[in-house]
């Protein structure tokens, strides 16, 4: 299964950080995807695309998880070579990750 | 009986929809509307615009906006709060008021809020850290082109107070244009930083518009949302407890539903638990969320703390150019073509020994977006090539566009499409300032007056 199966994402971005979120679609999930979607997980995920650095904060009462993900956006959305300089679309790399 | 307020949300960005804006001022029985238009980098291009002309410089639709928007006033006066001033709201408002005289609203009061703009305190900086890269301000020497600080909602909440009717403001946090009204509403002071993070959260869920009303959002067959071509924007009732709830007009497109609340509650937060702003640090972590009836979601339990007493301030500095060049190949080996289209643009790089800062090649369908992140495991059918360089000057940038284009007669089989941009790069970075060094003021035209 897939991590977008259970859950939904939305990428935001400061600089040259990533913001994403996952929140489940069932509550019942929640603890599954706490246990799983882990910051070594995301950056391994993310190291394709230059991440150095994760951090996830957790938000038990709405079942989501908030991941800043550092050095994603090459250099900045304002100067990026990259063709998605915002990286509006990375919520959907996240959610490929494997859930077991 | 309990007070409470309805704001609604007439645009997300810059260029956003004026249609579902005009709804909402029609039928949202709206005591305010808010237009958030200002992208961190929009204020250094628009500083770029008044430089060479000095009455510019606010948000280039404004015009087009405020056409729209005075006819449906006369019927429904709903005041207006917007960062549609960009570089120079003082023009914008007389710019406002015109269009008010226009359309026979002579009274409408009109405050601009000025004070935003540091460019002249920067030298006092020169040593601060840029926060993005630990670089110093120094360091980016006479290619600065602009320096705003992000101000609070203060302001806002006076211009209100002496009876504004229309507020256009430069750089103004955005979550702090619904803040600004609130605080004068409900009479509430500036160190209840409780209330204060309750009006910035529920700011935070409408700055972005049709992105809390399903837009940013759709997944056909997972989370499907109706008539996307006809978006309502939200409308925001806020409560004298704090309490939010949004909506959305009945009969629009768009979904409003927790999952769609929830996504852009979190959308751009880093800490949760410490939202910066000018005005308060919000805390989220307590927020719950539920399901009303009729498409309506309330949100509660926002609470804050006292703000940093510090500004963040986006410098805008030119950093060089951009050249891109792209093609198209297809069918059978169009993976392969690409890539040795690839090899020969390298290759002339070599050769006619370009130099450049930065260069990427991406084949999109491929690669562009996630890297070799996923893997394919079907060839596309189509791939389009992408090469783009970061160049000190225009002439070297566009080189790459030349390179690409000679991929027609000089590269492999089938190379179609060949296309080619070319933009400067106008750049940010930031730092913190005391906020104790900016003093916002206000600047009023119309009333009947000038």
């Amino acid at each position: 299964m897939k991590l977008y199966d259970i859950a939904h994402s939305r990428t935001g971005d400061k600089g040259d950080i990533s913001t994403i979120s996952i929140i489940a679609y069932n509550p019942d999930d929640y603890p599954m995807i706490l246990e799983q979607i882990t910051e070594e997980k995301v950056l391994s995920q993310f190291k394709a695309i230059g991440a150095t650095k994760v951090t996830r904060y957790e938000l038990p009462l709405i079942h989501a998880l908030n991941f800043v993900i550092e050095n994603t956006l090459g250099g900045g959305v304002t100067r990026s070579l990259a063709l998605d300089s915002h990286g509006k679309a990375l919520s959907f790399l996240i959610l490929e990750l494997d859930i077991i | 009986m309990m007070k409470s307020i309805r704001i609604g949300s007439g645009a997300g960005y810059a260029g956003d929809r004026i249609e579902p804006a005009i709804d909402i001022i029609k039928y949202g029985d709206l005591d305010y509307i808010i237009f958030e238009c200002l992208a961190e980098r929009t204020i250094a291009l628009a500083q770029k615009e008044k430089l060479e002309n000095p009455d510019k410089g606010y948000n280039n639709l404004l015009e087009y906006r405020m056409e729209k928007i005075m006819p449906v006033l006369q019927a429904h006066p709903v005041k207006i709060i917007t960062n549609m001033g960009a570089a120079n709201p003082t023009s914008a408002a007389e710019k406002i008021y015109e269009i008010a005289k226009k359309h026979d609203l002579p009274h409408l009061k009109i405050a601009a809020i000025e004070g935003d703009n540091v460019l002249k305190n920067l030298p006092d900086y020169q040593n601060e850290t840029i926060l993005e890269n630990g670089n110093t301000v120094q360091m980016l020497g006479d290619s600065i082109i602009s320096a705003n600080a992000y101000i609070g909602a203060k302001q806002i909440t006076e211009a209100l107070a002496s009876g504004a009717d229309i507020i256009v403001t430069g750089r103004v946090a955005d979550p702090s244009l619904v803040t600004g009204p609130i605080m004068y509403e409900f009479g509430k002071s500036y160190d209840d930083y409780d209330f204060l993070g309750k009006s910035i959260v529920a700011g935070h869920l409408i700055e972005c518009s049709g992105q809390v009303t399903g837009g940013y959002f759709a997944v056909p067959g997972k989370k499907d949302v109706p008539e996307l071509w006809n978006l309502g924007f939200p409308i925001l009732t806020f409560k004298d407890n704090g309490d939010i709830e949004l909506e959305k007009l009945p009969g629009t497109g768009g979904i409003l539903n927790t999952a769609t609340v929830k996504e852009q509650l979190l959308y751009e937060i880093q800490d949760p638990a410490n939202y910066l702003t000018p005005d308060v640090i919000a805390d989220f972590t307590k927020i719950t969320v539920h399901q009303m009836e009729n498409e309506r979601v309330s949100v509660r339990g926002a609470t804050g703390k006292k703000p940093t007493g510090k500004y963040k301030v986006s410098i805008g500095f030119l950093d060089g150019w951009i050249g891109e060049g792209e093609i198209s190949y297809g069918g059978r080996s169009a993976l392969e073509r690409a890539k040795l289209s690839s090899e020969i643009v390298k290759k002339r790089m070599e050769i006619l020994q370009l130099k450049f800062k930065e260069v990427r090649f991406d084949l999109i369908g491929v690669n562009s977006l996630f890297g070799n992140a996923l893997l394919n495991e079907n060839e596309p059918i189509e791939i389009r090539l992408r090469i783009s360089a970061i160049a000190n000057t225009e002439a070297e940038a566009a080189k790459i566009g030349q390179e690409v284009e000679t991929l027609y007669t000089n590269g492999p089989a089938g190379g179609g499409g060949a296309r080619s941009y070319l933009r400067k790069i106008v750049a940010i970075n930031s730092i913190l300032i005391s906020a104790e060094v900016i003093s916002p003021r206000i600047i009023w035209r119309g009333g009947n007056g000038v």
